[in-house]
């Protein structure tokens, strides 16, 4: 199972923070594991400058995934 | 004491300033920013973050400092939740032997702060919720860091 969070303005758009999913046949990345969601979740798809963490560490969309992590999709950051 | 926190508690920034520098005679500095929440059209602010994630992103800016500067101790307060115009964000404060350590690492702290750490803000106004947008000035502000001191 994968562990998928969504924040801010991503997580109201799709309509909730958590979900957990089976790891898709074929996904081994974070840019893959998007696509594959945004079939679901357009707003992933349409989101500007979408930023990812897996296993809460930043990272690109070409960051390795497997089963067990926690990934998490959200908007560029804007505390302080 | 965690020389980080995420809470929606407001905090005593007096009782914060004199920790820093508690008990420590070697502390010849201590500098501090406090942000707050900018008034205006701006009736309130909710912030979110990401419960474990966020708190380790500002564990690690501080340990960047830390290689940075020489610092003595640090101290990094972000709130979450409803915030009011006037309310107080943000905490960040640095003790250091001399200023120019303490200056610096403060104002790293924030600037990395602003563009790492997993916060964002939405804004409450007549005209209903926004989220705020980032700002190009604030991945400037953080990339000049990369350039030396």
């Amino acid at each position: 199972m994968l562990k998928v969070l969504y924040f801010a303005n991503l997580r109201e758009a799709i309509g909730f923070g958590a979900e957990s999913i089976e790891l898709p046949a074929g996904v081994a990345t974070v840019g893959e594991l998007h696509a594959a969601l945004g079939t679901r979740h357009a707003a992933l798809l349409t989101a500007k400058n979408l930023r990812a963490a897996v296993n809460q560490k930043m990272c690109g969309l070409d960051a390795p995934i497997a089963d067990g992590d926690e990934v998490a999709f959200f908007p560029p950051v804007t505390g302080g | 004491m965690n020389a980080v926190a995420v809470q929606e508690a407001d905090f005593d920034v007096g009782a914060e300033i004199a920790a820093l520098s508690a008990s420590d005679a070697e502390a010849g500095a201590v500098a501090s920013f406090v942000g707050l929440v900018r008034g205006g059209e701006v009736a309130a602010m909710t912030l979110e973050h990401y419960p474990g994630m966020t708190e380790q992103a500002l564990v690690e800016i501080v340990a960047q400092a830390r290689e940075r500067w020489e610092v003595r101790r640090v101290r990094v307060i972000h709130r979450v939740g409803k915030l009011l115009p006037g309310e107080r964000i943000v905490f960040v404060g640095v003790s250091s032997a001399h200023r120019h350590d303490a200056f610096a690492a403060c104002e790293f702290i924030m600037d990395y702060l602003k563009t790492r750490a997993p916060f964002w803000k939405k804004e409450q106004t007549a005209a209903g919720g926004r989220w705020v947008d980032a700002r190009e000035s604030d991945d400037a502000a953080a990339q000049r860091w990369q350039g030396g001191q």
